[in-house]
């Protein structure tokens, strides 16, 4: 495996926060990486850096050998924790998946075949082709994650970075989601995902980061789990979280 | 019936009149799907107000009003969302100082001009029968570029419009396209201001849509109708304006706000009746 992103000394700041002081990580490519840490810890920010939405106060961020402003439009997927987004918006899952593919477009290339293809591939990933025409505000919160993750997919990123995916979905949306994390692992690419849910960190990640404005342990999710850094985290997480339910 | 729908067009003025309010009827639909899709309905009428700035500078300087009503409306569309972004000031505060700063200014200078003949009112409620040929031209030319930018834009608008941060984070410039769609509301304003004057271009660029957002849930047809829908307003406007002899701006707004209480109307009605299936 080589390495598909590289973090070194990173430090991110808002306003006079310093939400990362100093973290260095990396993430190769085939490599699912799970990022916990307690709320506050930094793991949003670090996403956030990583997809070129923030701007390192110190340190770097490299992808796939670049800064990540730099990359070619449609190489970073970010799915973000909240979909802060207007779900009356008129759109339909089909509309919100083949979205993931405007960015390669570009302003002169049609929406063609391929990109037909590609969207209706991700969509049976998921197994939403049934709710390909239902209207977004008629989703449930599962059923709403899964269409910004098929977004995602249809956008046939190298590098997709998940944001707590799976907080409030039932257990068949996080198995559905974690059968398509594993697939897009194997088929090489690197996957960085925040998380809350422990419990099944062995099921999901090759190797877990554990964080809390730096990077407090790395290792294999039995590794970090013996290394104790694990146990502080457990106990603060186990008293978050809030239930989604998929209709 | 053919007879009264032909009969304003024996006028050389009222056939401008007509291919001016389609067009701008059409344009401000058109944009408006973003204007309200965006939040944004407050900012026609802040640029719209500004643009009076630059049609005092214009007059005193004795140029063409479009060129100094056009660069004041850029440069206020622009400032807002400069001022917006940069000072993390709430986006209806800065169109707010904005707007009434460059209006207060364009008040200012005229105040200062010990004579003017300016007919103030034509500014603030437009005047569509008083379009000219050269007029009609640079309409016609900044419709197509406004049109053209648009279409080439179509994908990251929507995108920006939708799910800016995730846009952003694929590669795609979520700060550059807001800039270049205020600029092209700008222009689209400055298109339509003889049209139907400061006061009343903002119902052109938001009610029309509103309506179109009352009858589809997606957004390309609501786009289509909110255009057709524009561009019926304006020529029903236009004709009822024409027969009552009214003012058309107003007249055409007023089309816009009934088709607006029809389509809610019609929403309602299609609801109850699938309640009741």
């Amino acid at each position: 495996m080589s390495e598909a992103i590289v973090v070194s000394n990173l430090a991110v700041r808002y306003e006079n926060v310093l939400a990362l002081d100093g973290a260095s990580l990396t993430a190769s490519f085939g490599e699912a990486l799970g990022i916990v840490g307690p709320n506050g810890s930094g793991k949003s920010t670090l996403l956030k850096t990583i997809a070129g939405l923030l701007t390192p106060a110190a340190g770097s961020v490299c992808v796939l050998g670049k800064e990540p402003r730099e990359l070619p439009p449609g190489t970073i997927a970010y799915v973000p924790q909240i979909e802060a987004v207007d779900w009356s918006f008129p759109a339909t899952v089909w509309d919100v998946v083949a979205m993931g593919r405007f960015p390669r477009l570009g302003v002169f290339r049609r929406f063609g075949n391929e990109d037909r293809k590609a969207a209706r591939r991700a969509l049976a990933q998921l197994r939403m082709e049934d709710l390909a025409g239902r209207h977004i505000s008629a989703l449930s919160g599962g059923q709403q994650q899964r269409a910004f993750v098929a977004r995602a997919i249809a956008q046939e990123p190298r590098v997709l970075l998940l944001d707590e995916p799976t907080t409030g979905v039932d257990e068949q949306t996080e198995e559905s989601l974690r059968e398509v994390v594993r697939e897009l692992v194997a088929s090489g690419l690197p996957v960085l995902m925040a998380t809350h849910d422990l419990d099944r960190a062995g099921d999901w990640f090759d190797r877990l980061v554990v964080i809390d404005r730096r990077v407090i342990a790395i290792g294999t999710p039995d590794d970090v789990a013996k290394s104790g850094a694990y146990a502080g985290i457990r106990e603060h997480t186990h008293t978050h979280g809030h239930m989604r339910t998929d209709r | 019936m053919i007879e009264h729908l032909i009969a304003p067009f024996h006028y050389a003025f009222m056939q401008r009149a007509f291919l001016t309010a389609i067009l701008v009827g059409i344009l401000c639909a058109t944009m408006g799907t973003y204007v309200i899709l965006r939040k944004l309905a407050f900012i026609g009428d802040g640029i719209a107000h500004a643009s009076f700035a630059g049609i005092v500078i214009a007059y005193l300087r004795g140029t063409n009003f479009y060129l100094g009503a056009g660069i004041v409306a850029v440069i206020t569309a622009l400032g807002i969302g400069f001022v917006h972004r940069r000072g993390r000031i709430s986006l209806d505060t800065t169109i707010g100082v904005l707007f009434t700063g460059a209006f207060a200014l364009g008040i200012f200078l005229m105040s200062r001009q010990r004579t003017y003949s300016v007919d103030l009112q034509s500014f603030l409620f437009g005047d569509i029968l008083s379009v000219g040929s050269q007029d009609v031209i640079m309409i016609v030319a900044l419709a197509l570029v406004v049109g053209i930018v648009t279409a080439l834009l179509f994908r990251s608008l929507l995108y920006t419009s939708f799910d800016p941060v995730v846009a952003q984070a694929s590669g795609m410039n979520a700060n550059a396209i807001e800039y270049v769609l205020l600029v092209l509301i700008a222009l689209t304003i400055i298109i339509s201001l003889q049209a139907v004057g400061i006061i009343l271009v903002a119902a052109l660029l938001v009610t029309p849509a509103a309506a179109a957002y009352q009858l589809t849930n997606r957004f390309a047809p609501m786009m289509a109708l909110s255009a057709f829908f524009g561009a019926l307003c304006a020529v029903g406007g236009l004709y009822l304006s024409y027969y009552l002899a009214s003012a058309s701006g107003a007249t055409i707004v007023l089309v816009a706000t009934a088709l607006f209480f029809a389509a809610v109307g019609g929403k309602q009605a299609r609801l109850a009746i699938a309640r009741r299936r």
